[in-house]
């Protein structure tokens, strides 16, 4: 049975996880995400859920924990922010690559240089090359329903991948909405036991984990990480697909808004994506065809479908919540550029790094976007092709 | 549960090999003997997860495919020893309440001296303070062996390493060595102990027994040499361990619930000059001229013993 109730992001994870229960939750505090533990370590003491939970002195150990949990037969969780994922990082590899699922609850922040507290995106997009899944969230809803959703793509035997749950650090897991929960029957029924083939305490079969690798194995290992991670495109469509059944509410790889004839269009990832529709349905008032795609997948990356999705639009804007100091445009804008390649006919293409350490983003600001790409659709000059948007001066 | 008070040497080696042959350490290196012996003292019906920290034993006990445990294996890095064992802990303790396991497993993780001393240190004292059920084993052959003999918080003053090397103006690494066992001991876990390979090894086994089978933490300091970074021929590991303990340079004694007890007593404490002059990376404290070395060396050790001494008399 769904029903309402009003949610911060960061209550709508940890209420997700108590849901489901978890063997074994490993996690440090550090803003935005730190009311995650919190409210977890408040269940654990209420006798709420069955979970051990393990106050780590570091991130890098909370990783480290719920390795050696997951290994050994257990369902492991963490909660993190910037800093905390950075100091993951060796951990991370470790993880995706000892094939362990391990759900993370990402509230994304700023890096650090200088320290900021605010949102933006470089944590998790500094760390995509880790081999986990990454989800992205607009709202709390999408945050709590993705969350319920990484289980049962990242445990499945052809994915066996570590899974990353993203949400926008204060906008959305600070404040407060009015969601939509499932009954906790419907969740762990729908989430499942966790029954992986071989752990370290199965004692028919005593398994031992993290070799050292000569070149001779290596890349192979590696090449099979890779192929999972294809697998999962259509295993996270397949388990959208189930939770559409039980909960009404539709997920794909990513979401298009007012794209069926859209002209002009811009991808970005998160809680801008509100923002940004604002901006859409104003432009649609005034007759211009205005559309927006809004990335929820992003590791791995859904190129064919964006491509597909771009084909018809004359100029597209490519909105970074990230610098990669590539000196030519953020990760996304690469990504999606890229995707856009093998396209027979092309749209323009620019690219926006937005919204650092938790630069406002504003309809206003997104207007002036769409009334730059409209220029370019009309055969304008393109400019250039890497700038930033809402800096001072 | 009630430890045996007698000690079988031959009873004990004729237990099943729980780290097996064909793993791919040197000849003459404590750190395979440390671990053979350390699981040794297992009940032989019990199941165990072995941590390890990366290092000369990791890379050489676990190639893919080829384990040389016995038991589940699981290394993860070099610094998270002590949180990975945590989590596999932990999990056993979730997993046995949902009745998913049923038996006993023990847990025991091994790491060198830089997995332990250094890089590894956080993790292995929240470990500690955390009480997990666990048994963290330091083989400290004090250097980073395993990248090539470079200096850690354990190479003891005057010792020649590679990032610590004896020249015209530096006589070697200008620190003295950490005591970690001490720090662990401040932790206040109910059991820590310091031992090395001496005799019919009766002390490394019933210090692992107590530490295995102690409730909660417990940490084992073993003094495990290494022939390339101390520079002695493999045959003569015996008696460096030997000479480490009759000079007093590594004491052997345990603390069991916050009381110190020395394990042993040397009848005549021998000069460390004895332990030095077998290694090659003091070579440069006999040389003329160098004398000071030695006399600073030895009064490290007497000031390190008389300390020990008041903890376990006081």
């Amino acid at each position: 049975m769904n029903y309402n109730d009003r949610l911060s992001g960061n209550e709508a994870i940890a209420f997700a996880m108590k849901q489901i229960d978890p063997d074994v939750m490993a996690a440090f505090p550090i803003t935005p995400s730190t009311e995650i533990p919190q409210y977890f370590a408040q269940y654990v003491a209420n006798g709420e859920v069955n979970t051990e939970y393990v106050p780590v002195e570091s991130e890098h150990s909370s990783m480290s924990a719920c390795i050696g949990a997951q290994a050994a037969g257990a369902r492991a969780v963490t909660a993190t922010s910037s800093a905390g994922l950075a100091l993951m990082y060796e951990m991370m590899y470790v993880a995706s690559s000892s094939r362990l699922p391990i759900t993370l609850a990402c509230v994304n922040r700023a890096l650090t240089g200088p320290i900021n507290i605010n949102n933006d995106h470089s944590d998790s997009m500094g760390i995509r090359d880790a081999g986990w899944i990454q989800i992205y969230a607009e709202n709390n809803q999408e945050a709590y329903d993705n969350f319920l959703q990484a289980m049962p793509i990242g445990e499945h035997p052809d994915v066996r991948l570590p899974v990353m749950i993203c949400q926008d650090g204060f906008i959305t897991s600070h404040a407060l909405e009015n969601i939509t929960l499932l009954d906790t029957e419907s969740v762990k029924a729908f989430v499942g036991e966790y029954n992986p083939e071989n752990y370290l305490l199965k004692k028919e079969n005593p398994l031992a984990i993290g070799p050292y690798d000569l070149g001779c194995h290596y890349m192979e290992h590696k090449i099979q990480q890779a192929e999972s991670m294809k697998f999962a495109k259509e295993r996270i469509l397949e388990v959208a697909a189930e939770f559409e059944k039980i909960s009404g509410r539709k997920y794909g790889l990513f979401e298009e808004y007012q794209m069926e004839d859209a002209e002009v269009a811009l991808v970005l990832i998160g809680s801008s994506a509100g923002t940004a529709k604002a901006a859409v349905e104003e432009l649609r008032e005034q007759g211009v065809k205005a559309g927006l795609i809004k990335i929820r997948v992003f590791r791995p990356f859904p190129a064919e479908e964006i491509a597909e999705a771009l084909k018809n639009v004359k100029a597209v804007a490519i909105m970074d919540k990230a610098e990669s100091f590539s000196a030519q445009g953020g990760p996304l804008f690469a990504e999606v550029r890229s995707a856009l390649y093998d396209l027979e006919s092309r749209p323009k293409a620019v690219g926006y790094v937005y919204g650092l350490g938790g630069r406002d983003i504003t309809p206003q600001h997104f207007q002036g976007v769409y009334g730059r790409l409209l220029d370019i659709a009309k055969g304008g000059d393109l400019g250039p092709v890497y700038t930033h948007l809402g800096q001072r001066g | 549960m009630e430890l045996e008070r007698t000690y079988h040497f031959k009873k004990t080696l004729e237990k099943k090999e729980r780290f097996a042959p064909g793993h791919r350490l040197c000849a003459g290196c404590g750190a395979g003997i440390a671990v053979r012996g350390v699981l040794r003292a297992l009940n032989e019906e019990d199941r165990a997860v072995i941590g390890n920290a990366t290092g000369c034993l990791e890379v050489s006990s676990f190639l893919y495919p080829y384990t040389a445990y016995e038991d589940s294996y699981i290394h993860t890095a070099f610094e998270s020893a002590g949180a990975s064992l945590s989590g596999v802990e932990a999990a056993y303790n979730a997993l046995k309440r949902k009745g998913k396991v049923k038996d006993t497993v023990k847990f025991i993780t091994f790491g060198g001296d830089g997995g332990t001393y250094d890089i590894g240190f956080q993790s292995l004292s929240g470990a500690m303070e955390r009480g997990h059920d666990l048994t963290y084993v330091c083989y400290d052959n004090e250097a980073y062996m395993n990248t090539g003999i470079q200096r850690s918080s354990s190479t003891p003053r005057f010792a020649s390493a590679t990032t610590s090397p004896a020249g015209s103006v530096v006589p070697g690494k200008k620190q003295n060595k950490k005591n970690l066992t001490d720090i662990i001991a401040a932790h206040n876990v109910p059991y820590v102990a310091q031992t090395t390979f001496i005799g019919n090894f009766r002390d490394l086994y019933t210090k692992a027994r107590k530490a295995i089978y102690t409730p909660g933490a417990t940490f084992l300091n073993v003094m495990a040499p290494c022939p390339r970074g101390w520079e002695y021929p493999a045959e003569m590991l015996p008696e460096i361990c030997r000479l480490a303990v009759e000079t007093c340079v590594w004491p052997l004694f345990e603390v069991e619930n916050g009381v110190w007890r020395l394990s042993y007593e040397p009848k005549k404490k021998l000069p460390v000059e004895e332990y030095l002059r077998m290694q090659g990376r003091f070579r440069h404290m006999f040389k003329p001229g160098n004398e000071w070395m030695i006399e600073a060396a030895q009064k490290s050790v007497d000031e390190n013993w008389e300390k020990l001494l008041a903890k376990c008399l006081g």
